[in-house]
């Protein structure tokens, strides 16, 4: 391959590049909306082909700095290249990228063959396929969103699934050199959510292009993307692979982000967390020391009748499927859930038995411990 | 089972009481004031045979000012058509010191009485006044002219068009133009497929306001139109000189002609505004 990484000089038509995926380096970008910062320097980048998630509550920036790749919202400061490229001098129109918003966004007045043909269609005529090529194209990509009878069709004609999977075919028509989706399930019911998760990850398997993809929910991250940037109040507060960020959580922001989390005073001597009377192995942050606080999962927490233990009451018992959810709340009124598989579930289990709690692993952090 | 025969009910059961008050309240109400009037009208214009009406009707000073009144009512809403929807635009889509005033100022149109926005325009774009004094040297005569009778009714019907489509521009979702915009659409491509096809209704509906209120204008327009017969004397303005002639078949027989034009033109353009809302929606 004589694969020469030069940027396109046609940027409204480069599927001449081989469809060789494209990286993406955002640097040091902030963005104020009057006195609010929407982000304070934010630096991350996406490897060529890589599906990436930006995670984080509302208001964290995830939405804007996706929007500011986009060029739909301009930086105060900082750089994005797409490779040698220097995106922030380029019209969102000569950047070509891929947009899939929340509210579908898609033309109601047009049919979905419309939808999905319209960004070929407004390309100058000099680089704008023939129709007959539009046209294939099209039937291509209906057949890739499995909706090839409902070319004919207006968007309010489809369920919001289906709306969804139109908008991502018109975001990919015009071939995008990143693909970029702001929350594209939030207005979806939660089993076509997972659907349209898994396809979506197919497709983006499939046509291997760079995909950022903004959301709150950190199943659907953790889930679907090779890399997550969990984002707090316009920073990114860690990156990494699902894995690493469930094993090596940065924060405590982190860790309570990515799922239910139980607290506990202890104190920390080497990898030892010491509570009263037990103790219980420490995932130590750098930095974290001394009297703090420990964090662990409902599911990595054991209730036993005797032995050591932090002594709790039951205040209400969950069937969720295979799992039993346990509230539990000790003698000072902190409240503690625990997670059992439904086999393990002990005897005797009810609202007022009194047990032991008693976490198998725990972790620490070095900022702010909220008690 | 039994067949039963069952005649068409004339209303669903409902729980709301009071159907037949309703009923009978607005039928009543609605006749007092519009079909009886009506019925009068139509009525009216025959008491001296059809070829009366037909040679009152087809009198070319009457031609003339129906021209001129459906004519100068039809321009104007177009001007206000275009106007009214970049004046909507920019209230709704900009943020400014003195949104809220400019924005407040579109009413005045409707709060002013006729006559007193009559007289203002007739002092302003005689020649000399201060917009006709600068038009005058240009051979541009504005008062006392159909191009005034023209310029009474962009003023009175703008109001109409900039509140119809108002509200429509506010709910449109920013994101369908932002997604345009990120396909590559240039402005004029996405005001057109995103934006035009959204208020294409809204902007009927104002223009037919519009329309009808400048068809029926009176008070701003004798002011400023100089009232030559054939040339600058509007129909409304016929029929009351009919009415002070004490001719009441023919002042009802231009009423008539107007009712007739006025109807088919709505006609027309709620068929138009129909085959709009049924594109896609």
């Amino acid at each position: 391959m004589s694969g020469v990484s030069q940027a396109s000089s046609h940027p409204a038509r480069a599927a001449e590049d081989g469809g060789r995926a494209q990286g993406l380096a955002v640097k040091d970008v902030a963005k104020r909306f009057g006195r609010f910062p929407a982000l304070k320097g934010v630096s991350i980048s996406a490897e060529p082909g890589e599906f990436l998630a930006l995670l984080g509550p509302s208001g964290s920036g995830k939405t804007t700095l996706l929007r500011i790749i986009a060029g739909l919202e301009t930086p105060d400061a900082g750089t994005v290249f797409l490779q040698s490229e220097d995106f922030l001098a380029q019209t969102p129109r000569e950047r070509r990228v891929g947009m899939v918003f929340q509210s579908y966004a898609l033309f109601r007045h047009m049919t979905v063959a419309k939808n999905i043909a319209f960004g070929l269609e407004v390309l100058p005529r000099a680089q704008r396929p023939r129709k007959a090529e539009i046209k294939a194209r099209v039937k291509q990509l209906l057949a890739l969103i499995q909706l090839e009878d409902l070319g004919g069709r207006y968007p309010r004609q489809l369920s919001g699934g289906q709306q969804q999977r139109v908008a991502l075919a018109r975001a990919l028509a015009i071939e995008p050199r990143v693909l970029l989706l702001d929350e594209p399930f939030g207005a979806l019911d939660a089993k076509v959510r997972k659907e349209l998760r898994y396809w979506l990850r197919r497709i983006h398997d499939e046509t291997g292009v760079t995909t950022i993809f903004v959301t709150h929910d950190q199943e659907e991250a953790m889930d679907l993307a090779d890399r997550v940037a969990v984002l707090k109040e316009g920073r990114i507060e860690q990156v990494g692979a699902p894995e690493a960020l469930h094993e090596h959580p940065a924060s405590a922001f982190v860790f309570d982000f990515l799922g239910e989390s139980n607290r506990l005073p202890c104190h920390l001597s080497g990898d030892l967390a010491a509570f009263d009377g037990f103790s219980a192995p420490a995932v130590v942050a750098p930095g974290a020391s001394g009297n703090t606080t420990a964090w662990f999962r409902p599911h990595e927490t054991e209730l036993s009748g005797e032995g050591p233990g932090l002594g709790v009451t039951v205040t209400g018992v969950h069937n969720q499927g295979g799992l039993v959810r346990v509230d539990l709340s000790a003698a000072d009124g902190s409240t503690f859930e625990v997670d059992l598989p439904r086999v393990s579930r002990p005897t005797g289990l009810g609202v007022g038995a009194q047990l032991k709690l008693r976490p198998r692993r725990v972790f620490v952090f070095a900022d702010a411990p909220v008690p | 089972m039994a067949l039963t025969l069952s005649l068409p009910r004339l209303r669903e059961p409902s729980v709301l009481p009071g159907f037949w008050p309703a009923l009978g309240f607005t039928v009543a109400y609605l006749s007092l004031i519009v079909l009886i009037p009506l019925a009068a009208l139509i009525a009216r214009p025959w008491e001296h045979g059809l070829a009366d009406f037909w040679r009152t009707v087809t009198d070319s000073r009457v031609l003339a000012a129906l021209r001129l009144s459906f004519g100068a009512a039809f321009i104007a809403s177009l001007v206000n058509l275009v106007m009214g929807l970049i004046t909507a635009w920019a209230l709704v889509r900009y943020d400014f010191p003195g949104r809220r005033l400019l924005d407040a100022m579109v009413d005045v149109p409707f709060a002013l009485p006729t006559a007193v926005a009559g007289i203002a325009l007739a002092t302003l774009y005689a020649p000399n006044g201060w917009i006709g004094a600068l038009l005058a040297p240009l051979g541009v005569k504005v008062a006392y002219t159909p191009l005034g009778v023209l310029v009474a009714l962009i003023a009175v019907g703008l109001p109409f068009i900039v509140r119809s489509v108002q509200p429509v521009l506010q709910d449109l979702d920013a994101e369908i133009e932002e997604a345009a915009l990120t396909l590559g659409a240039g402005r004029w491509r996405r005001i057109r497929t995103v934006v035009l096809p959204a208020v294409a209704p809204a902007l009927v509906t104002g223009f037919s306001l519009a329309f009808a209120r400048a068809v029926g204008e009176y008070g701003s327009v004798i002011f400023i139109a100089g009232n030559m017969p054939l040339r600058s004397e509007i129909a409304p303005l016929l029929i009351v000189i009919k009415l002070s002639q004490f001719d009441y078949a023919g002042a009802a027989a231009v009423g008539l002609a107007m009712l007739v034009l006025s109807f088919a033109a709505l006609l027309v353009i709620n068929i138009g505004q129909a085959l709009l809302l049924r594109r896609g929606r």
